[in-house]
């Protein structure tokens, strides 16, 4: 499946999102003009995703983007680059880039960037957006397209949350101890958001868009080796690996959806398996537990699955428990109503998901539905199971799970 | 605000499709169709005839000219509409990321122009 060409595009385009995002942070980091400094850079990261994956990836890659946003400079070529502000980034380029360049790498400010765009005066939704394109260099056009919102929408809210980290004050420093729990949390949950795209189903996590799934794993590496003692960073990228790990199980041949529980574990990612486990016994040794690591220990308990051919929904319910006791979202709530169901039958499951039937929020949640029409189907109650499993079905994105759901609903017995 | 959710949809691939994938289909759009009820979104909504059972009507030069079939030969043809009420495009634009039609073909979705919003204010 992947040829050569495609293989040094990827390589290309990695190093060529490292360099850029570097820069974009050391620049930023400066002038707190997030906006001009990736104007400056621009047209420098689109030659470097032509070129490299031909050419290859030069040697100081950051050296590259730099002289090639210079002399883009010099050759006036795009109007854009006439814009007072990024004159002045250009300006800085050309001051510091001989001095900085010549021997050693740049201070790498991508964390304080990051810090910057999770900052609690960001609105919490573009934050994700905006780590996609700061650090990653995504267009306005692939991140909207991602996170279901128009591009026009999503132009204006990126424009404005780096019009606020400037006129703001938004600060580009990673917190101090005493407020970096709060604020660590916020950046994972924006890269979380990146990978999962703010959805999973009850049996695990199932993310439909690779790309931004492998975009989200490369952040959390990038935090995760940024910040190698925070056991929440370690569990949020063991998270994700689990996921990951499942994702050549998550259809058939024919490309039917596969539940968690019928999922073939042969299929399972050996190697980010046991990648996950490490980074998860590596933050555990910390003593300070926290919500990635609990939703990482959950997947990995169903992950044990390969090793003792079953699940050990004990283990897993009191991981849910005390995953509700720290986040009580419905989500967890619902997730912590189907492990119940599993240890202590399909009526205690049910009751804990009718506790959450007034929450408003719910009436558009798929994940809430097809739990619920799951176990109203195991307790016998056609029509309202029928009914459960519509409603599951009217909500859903998926194609494949819709047929999922639909393949279910029609085994009822009427 | 109102939005209109039009469906857009290859006729020939939707018309050889097997008939068990098509009872499939159907049945997603009532769940769909009942989904955007019971949140009150929905307003209104059809599917339409097939465009060989379109006529098109123009006048020109004082003389009414009736042609059987679509305006436009494209890819996709209109199939059907929703007429919703959302909050906003993020909201309209989930509820068509949910509609079967964007897994088969394309959902436009176009902001209903209210009068007031056009007629010159007094």
């Amino acid at each position: 499946m992947d040829s050569r060409p495609d293989i040094a595009r990827a390589a290309a385009e990695a190093a060529a999102r490292q360099s850029y995002g570097k820069l974009v942070a050391w620049l930023a980091a400066r002038t707190r003009d997030v906006a001009a400094a990736e104007d400056a850079l621009a047209d420098a990261f689109a030659a470097a995703l032509e070129r490299w994956p031909k050419s290859g990836v030069p040697e100081k890659p950051e050296a590259w983007l730099l002289a090639v946003a210079r002399r883009r400079r010099v050759d006036a070529v795009r109007r854009r680059l006439t814009r007072e502000a990024a004159r002045d980034h250009l300006k800085l380029i050309a001051e510091e880039m001989e001095a900085r360049m010549t021997d050693e790498d740049l201070p790498d400010e991508r964390l304080r960037l990051m810090f910057a765009c999770a900052h609690p005066a960001i609105e919490p939704g573009v934050r994700a957006p905006l780590i996609l394109q700061t650090i990653l260099g995504f267009d306005a056009a692939t991140i909207a397209s991602a996170f279901l919102v128009s591009p026009a929408t999503m132009g204006q809210r990126l424009v404005r949350a780096k019009t606020r980290i400037r006129e703001t004050g938004i600060p580009l420093r990673v917190p101090e101890r005493a407020e970096l729990g709060e604020r660590l949390d916020a950046v994972l949950e924006a890269i979380y958001a990146a990978f999962a795209e703010g959805w999973s189903d009850p049996a695990g996590t199932e993310t439909r868009r690779r790309n931004l799934a492998t975009e989200g794993i490369w952040l959390g590496r990038l935090v995760a080796t940024l910040m190698p003692e925070e056991p929440e960073a370690l569990g949020l990228l063991a998270l994700m690996l689990f996921a990951e790990a499942r994702r050549a199980a998550r259809r058939s041949a024919e490309g039917e959806f596969v539940p968690l529980a019928e999922q073939d574990c042969d299929l399972w990612d050996r190697a980010l398996i046991d990648e996950a486990e490490a980074l998860l016994s590596h933050a555990a040794a910390s003593g300070v537990v926290g919500r990635y690591q609990l939703e990482a220990a959950v997947q990995s308990a169903h992950a044990a699955r390969r090793l003792t051919g079953r699940t050990d929904w004990v283990a897993i319910r009191s991981l849910y428990d005390a995953l509700f006791s720290i986040v009580g979202s419905p989500v967890v709530a619902i997730n912590r109503a189907v492990a119940l169901a599993e240890t202590q039958g399909a009526m205690a499951g049910l009751a804990a998901l009718y506790v959450l039937g007034d929450d408003k929020r719910l009436n558009e949640y798929q994940p809430y539905w097809a739990a619920r029409a799951g176990l109203l189907a195991r307790l016998g109650q056609v029509p309202q199971a029928t009914e459960a499993y519509d409603r599951a079905i009217g909500l859903e994105r998926d194609p494949a799970v819709r047929r999922f759901l639909q393949g279910k609903r029609a085994t009822l017995r009427n | 605000m109102r939005y209109m959710l039009m469906i857009n949809n290859d006729e020939a691939a939707m018309a050889a499709m097997p008939i068990e994938k098509a009872r499939q289909m159907s049945a997603a759009y009532s769940a769909y169709t009942d989904a955007l009820k019971k949140s009150g979104a929905w307003l209104a909504g059809e599917r339409l005839r097939p465009t060989q059972a379109t006529t098109s009507v123009r006048i020109a030069d004082g003389k009414t000219n009736v042609i059987d079939g679509p305006y436009a030969d494209t890819k996709e043809q209109l199939a059907g509409f929703y007429m919703i009420e959302a909050a906003d495009i993020d909201t309209a634009i989930e509820w068509a990321a949910r509609c079967p039609a964007a897994s088969t073909g394309t959902v436009e979705l176009r902001p209903i122009w209210e009068m007031a919003d056009y007629l010159p204010k007094d």
